[in-house]
């Protein structure tokens, strides 16, 4: 009987007080806040869509075969195209792939399973967290001395891992972060079966934190593939295929698209300036392709 | 908790008394003879006291109040513990007469023998088939892996649910299918004893039901260790129980075994008070 007269004495609300009232105080705030925030999203994505509207209009006019398999024009020659720069970029990020991905996944194995709160992970960590700022230039400084130095030329090798050195710590901080998202149930699982360490690492972790490693490398490679500074005294610029008459000349200066398009744009003719529009949008074209396939690859199967 | 106090050396010995009248009836049967003494995880005392054999062919329920340290003694078994920083252990569990915390025993080789289900479903993210088949792989077994696995899933239960899915993740199936899928991939590779650390808790009734039903099918062909917090449970698949409560009284809460008999003697004339407060209710 109490409980029934406790239940009376609460206040109902009256009619039309649960009603919307847009101009009150507090939906107007809601409303501005709303609005100022698609309006962020808004501003946030204008640089990417007007850089991808100038490429496709200014660079897609200039696209064609011949660009896309010819080799780069001298002078005042007209037509011509940057086939070797496409292959250049693809060797050298190749390269630098090889080099990053493997010391990279395997570095965030230690960071995340192996000892996670070791000296050396501190260590490690901060040193990775240290170059992702690290300037461009710094690592084709890096590579200049320990291969174009020793070797004596400008070379692939030089310019892979010039890029490599970029590529390393994205790939290792990533990794860390989707190895450690791996669920500690699962981990459990991996023990209980009677895994090792590394049959843990190897067989489950890895496996299950593929998708987001693989974001890790694709970020890695998208950046590489875009960065001119570290190939300009690593690399160089050639005019040449880098495979002719079925030989390789890794050893010898290699062409690719961003120095390419650092070149070419600075230059007095309008056929060098053209070019430099369309190989960008190729350049932001394989971008785009290598961010899809990972996806495609790295999408967990259901 | 005033019993906890009370429980004296001189009390334990005669319970270990009426305990070892039916383990030596079974003493050529134990499994595992665990004789922990104390269990720490850094300075602090999870677990002491707590002697008992795990039968072959029987099913032991392991209950008792939160924080009592069933699933510590549980995990101790086959040396998952090791995993958790600051784990020290005193005493010894002996699996088939060798001390699994012995120096030149291999963790990994003890977990291979002794196999694991878990509180939380936790299939590998890969398909249903490489799941049931990974303890083999691992093993490098070197038989019929497809055979293998269809007779795991039939022991588990769940065979005609996946068996024309076999290529789908893990992950897409139920709780409770999930639940034996773990069931199929711990017997693939026929161990010694099967561990399972409240299997059912994550799981609806429904779903429970059908894994009792399959642990007493499975008691036919291994020997099971079952955690669990439901009495009723316990009653109804476990041939041996095992009392576990919390002594609060010095400063921390430990874990200790209270007493340990077939199951309806524990919860029909159990020989300590507080065993019979707690089946019958009292507090949990």
């Amino acid at each position: 009987m109490n409980g029934r007269a406790a239940v009376a004495d609460v206040e109902l609300p009256d009619v039309g007080e649960l009603d919307r009232s847009p101009f009150e105080r507090r939906a107007l705030r809601n409303l501005l806040l709303t609005a100022g925030i698609w309006l962020a999203a808004v501003i946030a994505s204008v640089p990417l869509f007007s850089v991808l509207y100038l490429l496709v209009v200014r660079g897609g006019s200039r696209l064609s075969i011949e660009a896309l398999t010819a080799l780069p024009p001298a002078g005042f020659e007209m037509g011509g195209g940057f086939g070797n720069a496409i292959v250049g970029t693809i060797v050298m990020v190749g390269i630098a792939g090889l080099i990053s991905v493997p010391v990279g996944v395997a570095a965030a194995v230690f960071l995340a399973e192996i000892g996670p709160l070791s000296r050396l992970s501190r260590a490690t960590r901060f040193a990775a967290k240290t170059l992702t700022g690290l300037p461009s230039v710094l690592a084709g400084v890096f590579a200049y001395a320990a291969v174009v130095l020793t070797t004596g030329s400008y070379s692939a090798p030089a310019g892979g891992l010039a890029l490599a050195v970029l590529m390393v710590p994205i790939v290792v901080l990533t990794a860390e972060e989707a190895i450690r998202a791996v669920p500690r149930i699962t981990r459990d699982a991996a023990y209980g079966m009677g895994c090792t360490r590394m049959q843990v690492a190897w067989k489950v972790l890895l496996p299950t934190a593929l998708p987001g490693i693989l974001t890790g490398v694709m970020l890695a490679v998208a950046r590489a593939a875009g960065e001119t500074a570290p190939l300009l005294f690593t690399a160089l610029f050639s005019s040449y295929w880098l495979f002719e008459g079925g030989q390789a000349r890794l050893m010898q200066p290699t062409a690719s698209l961003a120095v390419l398009i650092y070149n070419f744009s600075g230059m007095p003719f309008e056929n060098q300036i053209e070019l430099a529009w369309a190989a960008s949008l190729v350049l932001v074209l394989m971008v785009l392709v290598i961010n899809v396939v990972s996806r495609l690859i790295g999408r967990p199967r259901v | 908790m005033a019993h906890a106090m009370a429980t004296t050396t001189a009390e334990r010995s005669r319970r270990e008394a009426t305990n070892g009248t039916t383990a030596a009836a079974a003493a050529s049967t134990a499994v595992i003879d665990c004789r922990l003494e104390q269990v720490h995880y850094g300075g602090f005392l999870a677990v002491r006291d707590s002697h008992l054999q795990i039968q072959k062919g029987r099913i032991t329920g392991f209950i008792g109040p939160s924080g009592c340290g069933k699933s510590t003694v549980l995990r101790s078994l086959n040396r998952m513990n090791d995993l958790i920083r600051g784990f020290r252990l005193q005493g010894q569990v002996r699996f088939h007469g060798t001390d699994v915390y012995a120096r030149h025993v291999d963790p990994v080789a003890v977990r291979r023998h002794i196999g694991m289900v878990f509180q939380q479903p936790n299939p590998f993210s890969m398909s249903i088939f490489d799941n049931v088949a990974f303890g083999l792989r691992l093993n490098r077994f070197k038989g019929n892996i497809p055979e293998r696995v269809e007779r795991a899933l039939r022991q588990a239960a769940l065979w005609d649910e996946v068996k024309d899915k076999l290529k789908h993740s893990g992950l897409s199936l139920s709780g409770g299918q999930q639940q034996r899928l773990c069931i199929a991939r711990a017997v693939a590779t026929e161990p010694a004893v099967l561990l399972m650390d409240e299997p059912c808790s994550a799981l609806d009734p429904i779903a429970t039901r059908r894994i009792e039903e399959l642990m007493l099918q499975l008691k036919q062909q291994y020997t099971i260790a079952i955690v669990t917090h439901n009495m009723q449970q316990a009653q109804r698949v476990a041939d041996v129980t095992a009392f576990f409560s919390v002594d609060i009284t010095r400063g921390s809460r430990t874990g200790y075994l209270v007493e340990v008999g077939p199951t309806q003697q524990v919860f029909e004339s159990p020989a300590e008070t507080m065993t019979k407060e707690y089946v019958s209710g009292h507090f949990s």
